[in-house]
């Protein structure tokens, strides 16, 4: 199984798994830290909120409309 | 018809002039009644830089007073007037550039500002996302940032028994009455136009001209810079001439985002954003920060820059129309000299001494300069 | 650097999809846009736990054998880049494109409502629900309620009952009048909707919705009122959508009228910009059949092609009153509007909560005073919300429509100027 990376954890993934369900079954199971401190998780799943948005490989992108790739450094609390 | 007295004073205005006049007046004890209509305006959309510029005496003079009265209203101010002092640097990218970083710091210096001069290897340090290779910098430790619609709604709220806000747009001035879209006529001992960009609907005479500008707003990178960084080519360069210009401004929020600037465009009156000169603004603001470009910008928007013919903004009575009082024409300075403007127009209303700070000066910002006959002299 | 096509498709759901299988036998250039990394829309999303039906696996293999449809996946619209002219961004570059049609095909997303404990992480819109679980979401053993309004919470049911979760209560917000109503008077009600139901009988509740959501670090419990009783249900997961907005923030950047929240559109789909068509949920719901018909209508109009157009009226009218009775079905409830609570978080990219809101006449007001909306998602949520709760009009988008990199909006500047 193909893995990725996690604030540093390994997550091993299936083909085709979006970042957002990959962040919702790994660690704290939330994509951002809010202004005023709350942890989040993605909510609309389709590309609207954005608090499934993330740090992929150093871009911040939304976890939902990004398919998992092996390597890929995700980070949530950045 | 025509109602009685409504207050001491009619502000036409609610933005961060028009805020700054009133908190002023009603320190000395008057009642303020201050019209706002709501439409958008350079309070809303500037950045909220507190810059002490220095094209002239005049100028130098009303922003570092202004700035040191900022400062000192800072420890009052509530958190989400997002006050800090961080400072700006000037950037120079050349030699020529650098020339100007030290005639500015001589002309500064003179004035009692906090400045220094840096070199390039000190300025490499002190903002590593700069890229390479900059010539040095001017610092000017006093400047800072706000968060303008905030300290304007600040400033406006401090004398609540005092300070009377309406919602209603003024059609017509007369001296010192003003006649309500509504068709009501309010009269005042005196009658204060701070309406910006929208002041030469009231008032026909008065000298403004709209000057476009774009910005943009980053989502959240905390600690990307320290400083608000101005390139110099802005004097030397960038805005000089009368057509489209961009320059490299860019300021760090307390909220951790990056507000990018500038643009400069004369005629042109639509409020849209303007592909073009945001993606040449923003082409720019890359050539100084490059790890910009990996960021996400989340909202552009623009607004319009009230400018006077010779920069200076008109603070003082109409002088063929008394009882009305002009603040307007501060083009992007406007927030940066609003406590100022405030503290100089209201020793005029009030017959007081004007601030010792600007003493030297007083001509240069009074409405004769383009205004009734001693304009023609 | 600008590339040109004749026809430009933005989404690559039902609509988009038959709007360029309509167009494609003229030998015209198109370019199908889309943010999803995966044609199909949310209907037809594919990831590793969905089951895509054939005619969707048929509409997407057609794409592929066409030449002339290029399909840019993963890609979003982020400005205006001058007339005809839109600029485009996808995870390695930012580029203009010129067309000389357009028909937006942008879909509809969740209506999300605030209410007490929404921002608790394991709470999602119904739909997203669904479109999570598509994506490889693992639900089994979990326990979920899902809430809200529309024949969408009986799909997301489904999705997540297929996958092995226990979905423990469905509360609609509509009554059952309302809902009977909708449904004996289908003559065709879709057989997934049969299934659905028969899957969610027991659990299923109508003039039902919910309270407020629980838990500390993550939700724990959800309190919802049914009937006349308030019951409070352990879960671990809520999934709650009111129902759909149509996304017409693209359209309205690009002038077209919007009439009761969607895209205006003529018998033709052309919207009130010339050579600018839109089909599908965004010009009004009606489900994947209206969107399929109007997408076609939309391709042929767009080529000049009217009397074949003009042959799919009569279809399109039939799923017309299909979604006419569906939106009258399921109006909301007014008690909905009353669910925020005056620390319930409102903007959720601001932390704006409801008090602050309530005190401001006017979006712009509130938003100039307490940055509400002024985050990252520019107001698509708040401002929706927003909109139905206190009735202010939402807001014009600025550029750029959504986050986008600054490199990608620096491109406007080479490409226009």
């Amino acid at each position: 199984m193909p893995e990725l990376s996690i604030d540093g954890q390994p997550f091993r993934f299936a083909q085709g798994t979006t970042v957002a369900a990959a962040l919702m079954s790994s660690g704290d199971r939330c994509s951002r830290t809010s202004v005023s401190g709350q942890r989040r998780a993605p909510l609309c799943g389709m590309g609207i909120c954005q608090e499934c948005r993330v740090n992929i490989d150093g871009l911040r992108r939304l976890a939902c409309q990004t398919i998992c790739r092996e390597g890929m450094q995700v980070q949530t609390r950045s | 018809m025509i109602q009685g007295h409504a207050a001491d004073v009619i502000i036409i205005g609610g933005g961060i002039i028009g805020a700054a006049c009133a908190n002023e007046l009603t320190s000395h004890g008057l009642d303020v009644l201050v019209l706002d209509c709501q439409r958008p305006a350079a309070t809303a959309a500037g950045m909220g830089h507190l810059v002490v510029l220095d094209h002239s005496p005049a100028e130098l003079a009303l922003g570092e007073y202004s700035v040191r009265l900022w400062r000192e209203l800072a420890p009052q101010m509530p958190d989400n007037c997002a006050m800090r002092n961080n400072g700006t640097l000037w950037l120079a990218c050349n030699e020529e550039e650098m020339a100007e970083a030290e005639r500015k710091h001589s002309a500064l210096s003179a004035f009692g500002l906090g400045c220094e001069l840096m070199t390039g290897e000190a300025l490499a340090h002190g903002e590593p996302s700069l890229r390479p290779g900059l010539f040095g910098a001017l610092k000017v430790s006093g400047d800072g940032i706000l968060y303008a619609p905030n300290a304007a709604r600040w400033l406006l709220q401090r004398q609540p028994e005092r300070v009377h806000q309406q919602q209603a747009q003024v059609v017509e001035v007369q001296g010192n009455r003003v006649l309500l879209a509504s068709g009501q006529w309010l009269k005042a001992t005196a009658v204060v136009l701070a309406s910006g960009i929208y002041a030469g609907e009231l008032c026909a005479d008065l000298p403004l001209q709209a000057k476009k500008g774009h910005l943009l707003i980053t989502d959240r990178y905390p600690a990307q810079i320290s400083h608000t960084l101005v390139e110099l080519g802005y004097v030397t360069s960038a805005h000089k001439g009368n057509g489209p210009s961009v320059a490299f401004n860019v300021q760090q929020r307390p909220t951790g985002q990056l507000f990018v600037g500038s643009s400069r465009q004369f005629d042109n009156h639509d409020p849209a954003v303007d592909a073009a000169m945001l993606g040449r603004m923003l082409r720019r603001a890359m050539e100084f920060l490059p790890g910009l470009g990996g960021l996400n910008g989340i909202r552009s928007w623009t607004g319009f820059r009230s400018a006077s013919p010779d920069g200076q903004p008109l603070i003082g009575e109409h002088p063929t129309q008394p009882g009305l009082w002009l603040a307007v024409g501060h083009e992007g300075l406007g927030v940066t000299t609003a406590t100022g403007t405030a503290k100089l127009l209201a020793a005029q209303l009030l017959r007081n001494p004007p601030p010792t700070a600007l003493q030297a000066h007083l001509n240069a910002y009074l409405p004769q300069r383009f205004i009734g006959a001693c304009a023609h002299a | 650097m600008t590339q040109h096509v004749d026809l430009l498709i933005i989404g690559a759901g039902p609509a988009g999809m038959a709007a360029a299988l309509a167009a494609a036998p003229s030998a015209i250039s198109i370019a199908i846009i889309d943010d999803n990394p995966l044609p199909g829309g949310q209907i037809w999303r594919d990831g590793p736990q969905a089951r895509l039906s054939a005619s969707a696996r048929q509409m997407r293999a057609r794409l592929q054998r066409h030449g002339n449809i290029q399909l840019h996946s993963a890609s979003k619209v982020v400005a205006f880049a001058g007339t005809k002219r839109l600029l485009l961004e996808n995870a390695e570059e930012g580029w203009v494109l010129a067309y000389d049609k357009l028909i937006v095909c942008t879909g509809a997303r969740e209506l999300l409502l605030p209410f007490p404990g929404w921002s608790l992480p394991g709470v999602t819109g119904a739909g997203a629900l669904q479109a999570l679980i598509k994506g490889g979401l693992p639900v089994a053993g979990e326990r979920i309620v899902i809430a809200g309004s529309g024949p969408l919470l009986l799909a997301a049911a489904a999705t997540a009952k297929k996958n092995g979760a226990e979905v423990v209560r469905i509360a609609e917000q509509a009554s059952l009048g309302d809902v009977a109503r909708f449904g004996a008077g289908l003559w065709r009600w879709p057989n997934k909707m049969i299934q659905a139901l028969d899957l969610a009988s027991g659990v299923y509740r109508t003039s039902a919705h919910v309270l407020a959501a629980s838990g500390v670090d993550r939700l724990e419990a959800v309190r919802v009122q049914l009937g006349d009783r308030v019951h409070e249900i352990a879960c671990d997961r809520l999934a709650c959508g009111f129902g759909l907005v149509p996304n017409v923030e693209i359209a309205t950047a690009l002038g077209c009228r919007i009439e009761h929240r969607a895209i205006f559109v003529d018998q033709w789909q052309a919207s009130s910009v010339a050579d600018h068509y839109a089909a599908g949920e965004c010009s009004g719901f009606g489900g994947s059949e209206l969107a399929l018909v109007e997408g076609r209508i939309a391709g042929l109009a767009a080529l000049g092609q009217r009397a074949q157009a003009r042959k799919l009226w009569p279809e399109r009218k039939h799923w017309q009153n299909f979604a006419d009775r569906l939106n009258r079905a399921f109006a909301l409830n007014p008690a909905l509007k009353k669910l925020a609570k005056p620390d319930t978080l409102v903007c959720r990219c601001e932390d704006v909560p409801y008090a602050e809101l309530a005190n401001h006449s006017s979006w712009t007001a509130a938003k100039l005073n307490t940055r509400c909306g002024m985050g990252a998602c520019q107001g698509r949520i708040c401002a929706t919300a927003g909109q139905t709760l206190l009735g202010w009009e939402p807001p014009q988008l600025r550029p750029p429509f959504s986050p986008a990199r600054i490199a990608t909006l620096a491109c406007l500047d080479e490409d226009v100027a």
